[in-house]
């Protein structure tokens, strides 16, 4: 194809039947023979298994680690404890996003990072530059491969393989050093799907092995492999942001809803703070609002949005919802006129088609 | 071969077919097209009595990830559109050389489906399309 990197899995994926394309550099199956609506229904009620390799993995080192992050996140970690995970926008000083990244905190001195793979150079260059403190940052992306395991049967399949006992794992939660089939790995309950998950990371020459055991166990419990177009359902139906969608350099996280996510009053000065602060006092000119077609037709990002014939924002992400069996989008929206509608229309080639608001996020798990 | 292709059908480059029928053509999506789209959640037909011209745009075609344009392989004028794609837009998935129709059109020139591949012809296209 091109020189687009394999990760350690490519293989299994070729076994299965995967369909590869190419995404931010990886190759990367879309979806496998199933297809995507039964990879969604599998993942919903049952379990899948995806390769997230091509997610990019910061590490943080050093006495002041904890300020350091303080000054580029946006969410406060001074309550974060060890072995907890943290959702956070990396700002810039304008509130415009760098990026949306999981924060491990190993101890005070050691961090984990997640980040967007697309973005990963980026973050890297971007958290280099930013360097104060006793600090030492390091990219680990290149050595390390990741799977997410999501849905209700994830529990079952994991346990096996491990003397961890992992119902004491809580949500946004994680355990470093976890032998899972003879593989050390660092599991964390977490997910980009909105069911009961764990993400697992380990060694890309380890992997191919923890693959094959989570399989067998798998197996068992009704496992089947999910794609790259799968994930992005799932996430939309649980109304997750992704980056360059829902936020972006022009997009802040309060256009994109994600307010408890940013604490502008953090006695710590952080990137965007100041403009945070100030596009909540003035107000929003685009909020991220719910949608759901009434007429068919599929909403795809970009597509512009209307009220009385009056364009007031754009799709930033829309597709078919086999879980709703709906049609539904997230959109970027001038809330003087959002607040006050009850139906937009969506221009689809050039025809309105009408939608209602719905509430955010639209699918939402029963505990 | 993976994808199927059946005896009687002209093909175009596109992976569009036309079953000829006298001045009528039948045209849909070939079996290769529908599995690279996947599940086909939308389509959007032509109106009965719009001309529609070899090459141009006549239907869209939504799965779930994707959008393509289905390219009329004759020129003419659509006589008959397959509602049943309205409310179950799978069956092209389903069943692309049957139940899966698009659309029939009068064609305005007689001669142009001698243009269009045969079964063999699109079959061997198939292979290389495959191995590029």
């Amino acid at each position: 194809m091109n020189d687009a990197r394999k990760t350690p899995f490519y293989e299994k994926h070729l076994a299965l039947e995967g369909k590869i394309v190419d995404y931010s550099g990886w190759l990367l199956p879309v979806q496998y023979s199933k297809g995507l609506v039964e990879e969604v229904h599998d993942t919903r009620k049952r379990a899948t298994l995806f390769d997230v390799s091509h997610m990019g993995e910061l590490m943080i080192e050093g006495k002041d680690s904890e300020m350091y992050l303080q000054k580029l996140v946006t969410n406060d970690l001074s309550g974060l404890k060890d072995g907890a995970v943290i959702y956070s926008p990396v700002c810039y000083p304008d509130g415009g996003v760098v990026d949306d990244i999981l924060i491990y905190r190993i101890n005070s001195e050691s961090y984990f990072l997640v980040v967007n793979a697309a973005n990963t150079d980026k973050d890297y260059a971007w958290f280099q530059e930013n360097l104060s403190g006793a600090v030492i940052l390091k990219n680990l992306s290149p050595d390390y491969a990741q799977l997410a395991l999501q849905g209700p049967n994830s529990e079952t399949i994991l346990q096996p393989l491990t003397a961890e006992p992992l119902s004491e794992l809580k949500y946004y939660h994680f355990s470093k050093d976890v032998t899972l089939a003879g593989v050390n790995c660092l599991v964390s309950r977490t997910g980009y799907t909105g069911e009961d998950g764990f993400e697992i990371y380990c060694l890309n020459a380890d992997a191919p092995a923890l693959w094959d055991a989570l399989w067998e166990e798998g197996k068992k419990h009704e496992l089947n492999p999910a794609g790259l177009g799968a994930r992005d359902v799932l996430r939309l139906e649980a109304a997750m942001p992704l980056y360059g969608h829902e936020l972006s350099k022009e997009i802040t996280p309060l256009n994109a809803g994600l307010d408890r996510f940013v604490a502008v009053e953090k006695n710590v000065p952080f990137n965007g703070q100041e403009a945070l602060k100030q596009q909540k006092k003035q107000g929003l000119k685009h909020k991220l609002y719910g949608l759901e077609m009434l007429e068919r037709g599929v909403p795809r990002e970009g597509y512009p949005v209307q009220a009385a014939g009056k364009e007031i924002g754009w799709i930033s992400s829309g597709s078919f919802s086999p879980t709703l069996d709906k049609f539904i989008a997230m959109a970027l929206l001038d809330p003087q006129v959002a607040d006050h509608a009850k139906e937009v229309e969506i221009m689809i080639r050039n025809r309105p088609y009408r939608a209602s608001f719905t509430k955010l996020p639209f699918y939402r798990r029963k505990k | 071969m993976k994808y199927k292709a059946i005896d009687g059908l002209k093909y175009t480059k596109k992976h569009e077919w036309a079953r000829q029928d006298g001045s009528t053509a039948v045209v849909g999506l070939c079996d290769y097209a529908q599995d690279k789209l996947g599940e086909i959640v939308f389509v959007e037909l032509p109106e009965v009595g719009a001309a529609v011209e070899a090459g141009k745009s006549a239907a869209v075609i939504e799965s779930v990830k994707a959008v393509a344009d289905l390219y009329a392989p004759l020129s003419g004028t659509v006589t008959e559109v397959n509602e049943v794609l309205l409310d179950q837009p799978e069956t092209i998935n389903q069943d692309p050389y049957g139940e899966g129709w698009v659309f029939k059109v009068e064609i305005t020139d007689q001669t142009e489906p001698e243009g269009l591949m045969d079964k063999e012809a699109y079959e061997e296209f198939l292979m290389k399309e495959e191995e590029a």
